[in-house]
């Protein structure tokens, strides 16, 4: 935990975004968690790719559970809407949160815990729903916040700090993610900002429910030899299968690749997702290949990372319920509680 | 790159700015947060070892440290480094039990100092402790050089002045006071081990111009006029005074006159007004009483009716740049006349030693300057050294402080039979962690936002009626205290341990000044640009680590830090370190004992 602020001063050469923020106009107050925490590195990259996407920060609502994960919301985006729940039940606040307002851009951070064990009928939910969100796992297998039991996602045999073996085979939110009709899967590592942040833009832009699983070392419980998701780990065995890179429409496009390695998908907002395979057989767009792709690597004891599923115009919670497109507090009273009369009418429809 | 060798005493050096701009490399953060700490007697101390003057510095000081100062760079304005020195010593208790001991018995060893002015009287206090008898002279009834002869009153007050420059003295100086040196073969004749000439550049220049004879008792030489009223000669000037020259000098002519009864005082120069050679405080104050500054005016001639002088006429110039050089062409409006009863000269001096015989084998150059070993300060004749203005021409009392330990340590080396130039001690470094609990260091880290601390003046027409009201009235302790708050504290540098770094990229993301970068090698210009934020501050370094475990490596751009501890404090492994350095610039006291 650190006490002193973080001083106002900034580099001069600073660069600002379309709508003249720095990046530093997307900070928040500075962390309370351990030195070192990958969640930390999240936020960061949050903040780096919400001011490269030039949103305004008001326009984001950041939604989180319960957990050292669930408490970086307070981190970043300073400006932007929030709401802390209870555990496991981001979700459900999203959920409602995104029906009121589909104009928002919302950002969820959850854990490991907070998705894959007292969450995870949530979270099984919301994807079902196909609520417009980038939702973010920063996933270190273990309870940070509660000093360290082991979390649903940590490995078979990978041991405590006291060099217990774990007892049971791992959720893997990934696979679920893409099992239950997620439009948007990726998998990416704190330690990588590189990945990272073109991967969380992608998420913010994309239409339909986007799912990153961040892997995030905890420092202090989950970072020791022995830890499959320490950062000696998780660097020695991920194996980048897609690599993503968002170019905006002002961006000039520098690199060219191959042919038939890049997968060009343009973003409803004239952006241009480009997506360069690394791996031959690594087919992003069919949900069957995608999953057998990734629960193979992990047989292997790989860690397969990048964008792993896309699916682009993809329905969403909206289109099939067919709600109000405007924000509940953009419509007048009348329309908002029609009175008795309307009420009436509805029952009777209903008879 | 290759790694940066922090133990290379020179690479935490520069980090601190000010200390590696001051020409005594006083180590300026020390003192401030002495100063902070209300500890003004050790405050002063430090300052009163590396540049020996710190009452007379606090208010006369050139200050290169402060257009060095970090804060230029993070935010706008410096520190007030100078006028916190002054804070030291207007604050400081008794310091009798801090200085040093000057042995009763003597070392055997005689040395004449030529001159009494700052360099001498700062060689006079390194070679004291060490036994050496020391013969200073001058040809002025008291010490002090040109800081009694010349700066006036209202910027340095006599007492001020004698304090220091007597404290010296009382070290056991034998002083010949009155004494002109007309032949340096006399001096050697006496005999001395050795010699430290110190006598300045005491010739003003002139300016030879139609009707420059005929008005010549309307026309005073700047330094000799402020020396005249200096010592109570002269204690008026009337009618219209034009003061030609764009130096402090003529600063401190145009702002005497109109203290001592000038109808007006007109300030005309040659140059532009940026370009002037006064530091901008001493032009600001002289504007601010009310005397107005013509620039780009070079003089044409002295116009008079029959001997007396009726005023010069001025040319009119631009300065347009060629090749990076300003050049000035006429504007081809028409010439200037403006009216004067009395003008004064301030176009700069020169170290111009007629009285050294030029048989002595004391080699001077094709400009008449004595040729001197940069290192050592030796002349061509062994015994022989030089220091302050007389060495390499006019400068300031910093120099002549830095020059006299340079030249103390020489003298001694000298004496002991060893050589000036090759026998000098090294530099060095030493650095301390400034950690004292998980989120406690043993210096202020927290950054203070607020901008320079104004130093009040005393009142307008009170300082204009009398000579000898100091302007300035210097910072209180509250005051003295908020300036010192601002001080980054640069010498308490961000030192890296590799092997530690599990490359978490926490100290990244905290930075606020963008300055840490993990990336792979490159040679440095590209590395400059491949950082978070660009490092465009080419004379500020990059600090590089070995390579790391991902084969990059750690690249922090030391230019813009704010010396705030954040890294060393997100940092999970205690790879980043807050540690101060202590830069040890070889000086006689470190002999004494
Ligand atoms: C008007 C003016 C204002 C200045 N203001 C500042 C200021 O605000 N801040 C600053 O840092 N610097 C200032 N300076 C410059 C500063 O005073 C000098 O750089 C500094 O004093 C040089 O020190 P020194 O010991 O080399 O020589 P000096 O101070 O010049 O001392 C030399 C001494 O040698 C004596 N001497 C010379 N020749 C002989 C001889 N033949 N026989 C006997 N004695 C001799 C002189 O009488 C003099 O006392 C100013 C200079 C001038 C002219
Ligand atoms: C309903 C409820 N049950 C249990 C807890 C205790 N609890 C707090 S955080 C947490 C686990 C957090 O783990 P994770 O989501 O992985 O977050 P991390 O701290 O690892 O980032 C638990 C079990 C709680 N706060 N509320
Ligand atoms: S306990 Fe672990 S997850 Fe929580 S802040 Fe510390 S390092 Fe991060
Ligand atoms: S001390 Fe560390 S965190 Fe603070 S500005 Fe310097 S490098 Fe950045
Ligand atoms: S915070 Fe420490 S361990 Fe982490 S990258 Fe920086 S120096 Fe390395
Ligand atoms: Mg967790």
């Amino acid at each position: 935990m650190t006490f002193v602020p973080k001083p106002k001063a900034r580099h001069p050469l600073l660069k600002t975004n379309e709508i003249g923020l720095t990046r530093r106009d997307y900070e928040a107050i500075v962390s309370t968690l351990c030195a070192g925490c990958g969640h930390d590195s999240v936020s960061a990259a949050v903040i780096q790719a919400c001011h490269e996407l030039s949103i305004p920060p008001h326009q984001f609502a950041k939604v989180s559970g319960i957990g050292c994960s669930s408490k970086t919301p307070s981190y970043f985006l300073g400006n932007a809407h929030g709401f802390n729940s209870v555990h496991g039940r981001m979700p459900s606040i999203a959920t409602g949160a995104y029906l009121a307002n589909k104009e928002l851009k919302y950002i969820g951070i959850s854990g490991d815990g907070d998705s894959a064990s007292i969450g995870l009928g949530q979270f099984a939910h919301i994807i079902r729903r196909k609520v417009d969100m980038c939702y973010i796992v920063d996933n270190n297998g273990t309870y940070g916040l509660t000093k360290g039991q082991f979390s649903a996602t940590n490995d078979r045999g990978s041991t405590s700090k006291r060099g217990v073996p774990n007892l049971y085979a791992p959720i893997d939110l990934v696979s679920l993610a893409i099992q239950l009709g997620a439009s948007f899967v990726a998998r990416s590592f704190s330690g990588d900002k590189q990945q990272l942040i073109p991967l969380i833009k992608a998420a913010v832009l994309h239409k339909g429910f986007a799912f990153i699983d961040v892997i995030s070392p905890c420092v202090m419980f989950n970072n020791h030899e022995g830890s499959t998701k320490s950062y000696t780990h998780v660097r020695n065995h991920t194996e980048p299968v897609i690599d993503a890179s968002l170019i905006m429409p002002r961006d000039e496009i520098t690199v060219e690749y191959e042919e038939g390695t890049t997968i060009s998908v343009p973003m409803h907002d004239g952006s241009e997702l480009q997506l360069r395979k690394l791996s031959d057989s690594y087919e992003p767009n069919d949900r069957v290949s995608a999953l057998t792709y990734v629960q193979q690597a992990q047989e292997e004891g790989e860690i397969a990372t990048g964008l792993l599923f896309l699916e682009e115009d993809a329905v969403n919670c909206h289109d099939i319920l067919g709600t109000s497109d405007t924000p509940f507090n953009g419509l007048e009273q009348e329309s908002l509680c029609p009175g008795v009369e309307k009420l009436e009418q509805i029952n009777d429809s209903l008879r | 790159m290759q790694p940066t060798d922090i133990r290379d005493p020179n690479y935490f050096h520069k980090v601190v700015d000010c200390q590696w701009a001051c020409p005594a490399h006083t180590p300026v953060p020390e003192y401030i947060r002495l100063i902070a700490q209300e500890r003004y007697t050790e405050a002063y101390m430090i300052n009163w070892e590396s540049n020996v003057f710190p009452g007379i510095l606090g208010r006369t000081c050139d200050r290169p440290c402060e257009p060095a100062c970090r804060r230029v760079r993070t935010e706008e304005k410096p520190v007030a480094i100078c006028r916190l020195k002054r804070v030291a010593a207007d604050h400081k208790g008794d310091i009798t039990p801090y200085l040093p001991k000057v042995p009763k018995k003597k070392n055997g060893k005689r040395i004449a100092l030529l001159g009494a002015g700052p360099a001498s009287l700062a060689v006079a206090r390194d070679l004291l402790p060490l036994g050496y008898t020391i013969d200073m002279f001058d040809r002025d009834p008291g010490g002090g050089g040109m800081m009694r002869s010349q700066i006036p009153a209202f910027r340095l007050p006599k007492d001020v002045l004698e304090e220091e420059v007597d404290l010296i003295v009382n070290m056991g100086v034998n002083a010949r006071y009155n004494y002109e040196i007309s032949s340096m073969k006399e001096m050697l004749d006496m005999d001395y081990d050795a010699y430290f000439v110190g006598t300045g550049a005491p010739r003003g220049r002139d300016l030879d111009l139609p009707g420059r004879k005929e008005v010549s008792k309307h026309i005073s030489i700047g330094i000799d006029w402020l020396s005249s009223v200096a010592f109570g000669h002269t204690t008026s000037i009337s009618g219209k005074v034009i003061v030609m020259g764009g130096g402090n000098t003529a600063m401190d002519c145009c702002r005497t006159s109109n203290r001592l009864g000038a109808e007006c005082v007109t300030v005309v120069v040659r140059s532009a007004f940026d370009v002037m050679k006064a530091s901008d405080w001493e032009k600001e104050d002289a504007m601010a009483e009310g005397i107005p500054i013509l620039n780009n005016r070079p003089p044409k001639e002295f116009v008079h009716e029959n001997g007396k002088l009726k005023g010069v006429v001025f040319g009119r110039v631009k300065p347009i740049e060629a090749d990076g050089r300003l050049k000035y062409v006429p504007t081809g409006e028409p010439d200037v006349f403006i009216e004067a009863n009395h003008i004064l000269m301030a176009i700069g001096q020169e170290n111009h030693c007629p009285w050294i015989e030029r048989d002595l084998g004391i080699e001077f150059d094709k400009w008449d300057c004595p040729v001197i070993d940069e290192d050592s300060l030796q002349s061509t004749h062994e015994k022989i050294f030089f220091g302050g203005d007389s060495a390499f021409g006019p400068e300031n009392i910093i120099w002549a402080s830095a020059h006299a330990h340079k030249a103390a340590i020489s003298i001694h080396l000298f004496c002991q039979g060893k050589d000036p130039k090759h026998d000098r001690p090294p530099e060095a470094v030493n650095l301390i962690s400034q950690k004292m609990g998980i989120h406690e260091w043993s210096y202020d880290a927290e950054h203070d936002p607020s901008q320079r601390h104004i130093v009040p003046h005393a009142d307008l027409k009170r300082s204009l009626d009398n000579i000898k009201v100091e302007v300035e009235l210097g910072f209180d302790e509250d005051l003295g205290f908020k300036e010192a708050q601002r001080c980054l504290n640069c010498d308490v540098q961000t030192v890296f341990t590799e092997k530690l770094c599990i490359e978490c990229d926490a100290c990244v993301d905290i930075c606020p000044m963008d300055c840490i970068t993990f990336t792979p090698n490159a040679p440095e210009a590209e590395l400059r640009t491949a950082l978070t934020a660009p490092a465009e501050t080419l004379d500020q370094d990059l600090y590089v680590s070995e390579t790391l475990p991902t084969n990059r490596v750690m690249v922090k751009d030391e230019d813009l830090c704010l010396h705030c501890g954040l890294c060393a404090e997100r940092c999970p492994t205690n790879a980043w370190d807050m540690q101060k350095s202590i830069i040890h610039i070889p000086q006689l006291s470190s002999y004494a004992e």
